[in-house]
Parts: structure tokens; sequence; C-alpha cells
């Protein structure tokens, strides 16, 4: 890689060795993709140092040692050496993390899990990385502008970052985001670059997609019609708003690994087809119909057999103060089932806002929880005894059924309400 | 006995060098969420390898998908004595950029022929990080493959 005199002076160690560890580790990782220089960022979303128990026994177990520096050092920068971490040298904030600061015994976890938590938490915060905790920074605190670069983790961020916003990052990952937090150096590559951003292939919609649950059913296609590539969508979409931008790139990062997306007419570098396609002509041109809508739902409810209900999970990615707001209409003056389960959740600002408005209220009353910081896959936690899960987010179906051994069904929030207030899964495809 | 051996040259994404038992698959594999980092067992629902482990295999697949945790879940395969002993991929991106190079694996990628195609599961598969180069022999007996599939 070529190096600007400020990074080659970093790489030398005249930063720190923190700096210096938190350089090499993004030359090995520029070097791994081929990129040739690096661009500078001021805005970092990551998880710095912060750790599971698993970590911190680890490393006290085969390093000595398993506090925050000992972990950002040997794990985070991939360092051979215990260092000690300076401040934060980037505008940057702390994403999802592992529990609920208040509910963190109804996830199960232990007292011994929580005050690493806080432990973890005093040290971000001591380093000046501000602590949104949540997938969603862009409705907590950061909004990048336009053509930004950006080096941030949640590739349900990453998607909204690129697409609807317009700034740029690549996925990065823990390690990436935790050296640019102390360099503001991210490799040039992919995103960044004007060429890397146009579309690759094109989607045409042939049936009306309005809703919530229709926009993120159509992301879900599209991940696995393109992968990894830059769909161009156009055809009948109609209510573009940022929940249904966030359900549908979660869901298209989830079932591909859709980074971009454009909307001819929607989104910022789609004014047109053409300034959405750029010189290159599609590598596909892939239809949106009835029968792929009906297959894509049919696929999202194969691991839900029994009816019978016994966790609702709302909030991923985290809800936003309007869906706060659904939910509490939907909930109101009503009783959650007994031995049925309702767990919202979202961000720490949001949930400031919900508390104000008396939204958290009306859940609580209703028998639900409203919580914050993580989800039901981060945290890998679900009401003990779950079997059968509903859910409204196409990218949670993805993963929770795997990662906790339950069935689940995808329907819209109304369907998983009524699951909560019922027990019972009514679900279907309107 | 001879067996055949193909050489297949591309370009180093981590160096190093690694040899081991080919696991093959033509799907795209997650990280977070996608493998199991205590065992380096794939666990996604609809994935062919579902339940199949890498652990001290020489994974050859596309590439990565999904979340951006997925270089921290193969780190964690680093640390569980789980990983993959060397890594051949068709397709580059940042998640298996930074997730290949914290594991720590030999990898390789951008070669002269398509590794999906060339190698087989089951296949001995030597990989030479630096000089970007995989030498595959491929195993000898179709009987023994179909003992390993079943």
């Amino acid at each position: 890689m070529r190096l600007t005199d400020d990074e080659r002076a970093m790489l030398d160690g005249k930063g720190g060795q923190a700096v210096q560890k938190a350089m090499e580790l993004l030359v090995r990782y520029g070097e791994a993709l081929g990129a040739e220089r690096f661009v500078d960022t001021n805005n970092v979303a990551g998880v710095p140092g912060s750790s599971t128990l698993f970590l911190k026994k680890y490393y006290e177990q085969h390093a000595g040692n398993g506090g925050y520096e000992a972990i950002y050092s040997l794990y985070d920068l991939d360092a051979d050496q215990i260092m000690s971490v300076p401040k934060a040298n980037t505008y940057c904030c702390h994403l999802q993390g592992g529990m609920d600061p208040e509910n963190w015994a109804e996830l199960g976890m232990s007292e011994e899990a929580h005050q690493h938590f806080q432990e973890d938490e005093a040290q971000v915060a001591a380093r000046g990385i501000q602590i949104l905790k949540t997938c969603t920074p862009y409705l907590a605190g950061n909004v990048p502008a336009k053509g930004e670069h950006c080096a941030w983790m949640e590739s349900s961020a990453v998607v909204f970052c690129n697409s609807v916003i317009g700034a740029r990052t690549n996925t990065e990952g823990r390690e990436s985001t935790s050296a640019a937090t102390l360099t503001g150096k991210i490799p040039d590559w992919g995103f960044h670059r004007d060429e890397s951003r146009r579309g690759t292939h094109r989607i045409e919609v042939h049936v009306p997609v309005e809703s919530v649950l229709d926009w993120g059913m159509l992301g879900y296609f599209i991940g696995y019609a393109v992968e990894e590539n830059i769909p161009v969508i156009t055809g009948a979409l109609s209510q573009s708003n940022l929940i249904r931008h966030k359900h549908f790139g979660a869901a298209a990062a989830s079932s591909g690994g859709v980074e971009m997306y454009h909307i001819v007419g929607v989104t910022p570098e789609a004014a047109t087809l053409e300034m959405a396609m750029g010189p290159s002509r599609p590598a596909a041109t892939i239809p949106y119909g009835p029968a792929e809508r009906r297959a894509i739902y049919d696929r999202l409810n194969s691991v839900g057999r029994d009816p019978n209900v016994d966790y609702v999970m709302l909030g991923c990615p985290h809800y936003s103060i309007e869906q706060m707001a659904e939910a509490a209409r939907l909930l109101a003056g009503k009783k959650i089932r007994s031995g049925c389960h309702l767990w919202i959740f979202t961000s720490r600002s949001v949930k400031g806002m919900a508390d104000r408005n008396g939204y958290t209220k009306a859940i609580q009353d209703a028998g639900g929880l409203v919580m914050t910081d993580t989800c039901s896959a981060i945290s890998r936690a679900v009401p003990k005894g779950t079997k059968v899960v509903a859910l409204d987010s196409a990218k949670q179906t993805h993963y929770l059924p795997a990662m906790a051994n339950v069935e689940a069904w995808f329907g819209t929030t109304e369907d998983c309400i009524q699951a909560a207030l019922t027990g019972r899964w009514n679900g279907e495809l309107k | 006995m001879t067996a055949e051996t193909i050489v297949l040259r591309g370009r180093k994404v981590v160096g190093g060098c690694a040899e081991g038992e080919a696991l093959v698959t033509r799907e795209t594999i997650s990280g977070w969420g996608g493998i199991d980092p205590m065992t380096g067992t794939v666990i996604e629902t609809h994935h062919e390898l579902r339940g199949v482990s890498f652990k001290d295999k020489v994974l050859v697949f596309p590439g990565a998908k999904g979340s951006s945790g997925w270089s921290n879940a193969f780190h964690m395969t680093r640390l569980t004595n789980s990983a993959p002993k060397a890594m051949v991929f068709n397709i580059i991106n940042t998640k298996i950029a930074l997730g290949a190079v914290v594991t720590r694996a030999p990898a390789v990628t951008d070669l002269d022929q398509d590794p999906l195609t060339v190698i087989e599961t089951g296949d001995w598969v030597k990989v030479d990080g630096d000089r970007g180069v995989v030498e595959v022999t491929k195993r000898q007996h179709p009987a023994a493959r179909r003992e390993s599939a079943s």
C-alpha cells in the first residue's frame, strides 16, 4: 500500500504503541483486500474493546489478563502484547451490545456478566466513545452526511448509510473499526470509491410493495437473488420511509450480503436508471411478481409449524419512535396472554422518547418489556422455555431460529402483537 | 500409485503455508449467526453444510456474506482451536479479508481456475499463502469418496 507521511509516522510508532499496532492491522487488512491506499475517516461505529465473559476468561487464562486494554490489544488489534489504549482519535460510537442495562436478569445474564458489562461501558466512555448501544446509530445520534467516509460495522446500518444517506462505508468488522478509532484511517476500497457504488443487477417489481412487511420481504428476496451485488430497483414500490428502508436493507444484508442498493427516483445516487447503473449494463434483470412474493413469504415461514406462540420479539433492527408508538397503540388497554412473552428492543435514545410519550408504560401495562442495547439474536437470549417465536423482521427470522433452536413465524407487527395477546399465530399473506 | 495433482495460482490474502483435507461448498458462508465459533460448525438454516465443521479443514468456498460480525466469528474459531487450516475462495470482500487476517489462516483468492470446480471435498490441499499457490491432490478411490460422504 502507498502510505502518506502521517500513516507512515503511525506505523513507525510516533503515535504510540497501540496506534502503531492499529496501523499494522489496517495495513494487513488493506493488503488482503488489494487496496492501494487509505482514506481518512472521522465517523466510526464499532464495538471497541467490549467483550463477553468468554473472551475475558479466555485472556485471563491465556494471557494472565482479561481487562479492557488486554482485550483491545490482543483481540481487537490482533497484537501479541498488551498495550495502553489511548482515547479515541475520531468521532466514534459504540453499537449494540450483549445485554439490557436494567433487564439483564430477564435476559438470563449473571451478576458477574452484568458487572463486566458495566466495567466495559465505563472504559468505553473514558475513551470518548459515544455510547449509543444500538444497531441503528442513525436513529440515536450519528447521522452521517452524503459523501462522508465512514467506517461502520453492523450490516443493516451499513446498507442504510450507503443507500439511504449516500455516505460511504464498507461493512467493517470489529477489528478494523477498533483500529480506525485510534488512527482515523480505513482502506480506500469498495464503497469509498465512485466506481464501486453503481448498480450491477436490475430488479423489476411487478407487484405492489407498500407495507413494511412487503418492503422486508422484497429485501429478503433480493439478498438471495443478487447475493452481495448492488441491486437497482424499479417498479411498484411506494410509501418509502425510514422504517421501510430499515427493514428492507436489514433483510437484503442478511439473506445476501447487500451493502448498497438503488431505488430509481428514491435513493440519493439513483435519480435515474442511468445514474444508478453508470456505464455498465445489468448482469441480470430479475422480476419480482406475485409468485416470487408468495415464495419468499413461505420461505420466511418455513421454520414455523406449531401455531402456539410463546415469545414475540420486536425491534430488529431496533425500533424507531414511530414503531414504539405503533406497538403501544396496538397494545393499549389489552393484556398479553399468560405464558406468552413480548420483548421490544430499541436504543436508549428512542426509549427515552418512548418513556416521555407514555409508550413504554403502555407496553409494560400490557405485560410487555421494553429493552435496549441488544436483541435476542445478539444476546442469544429468549424467555426460558421458548419453543415458538413470532417476528416482524425478516432479518431476525433469518438468524434467530438457528441460533436459539426455536420455530419462528414471520408477519406484520399487528400479526405479532395479536399472537402476543392470543398466544396463537394467525398471520397470513394478504 | 500416483495421485493426480493440480496446481492453481492466485494472489495472497494472508501469508503462510498449511495443508489439509478440503471442505468445499458452492454457497457463501455467514460468520456471526452462520457458524458456531465454539466448534467451527455451519449452523445457517438453509445452508448445504449445515451441521458440518470446518475445523482443521482447508475451507474452499465462494466467499463471505451476512453480518459484519464475520471477522469476529472466525477470529473466535482461532481461540477455540476450531479454525480452518486455510481458506481458498473466489470473491474478496471486507468481511473475508479482515476475517482471514485475524484468523491468521493462510488464504488465497483470484485463482486461475475455479477452485469450486477443481477441488472436491476430501481432496488433499496445500495452500502457500505467500506465493498464492494452491496444490490439489485428488482423492484416488471413488469408493473412498462415497464412504466419506455417508
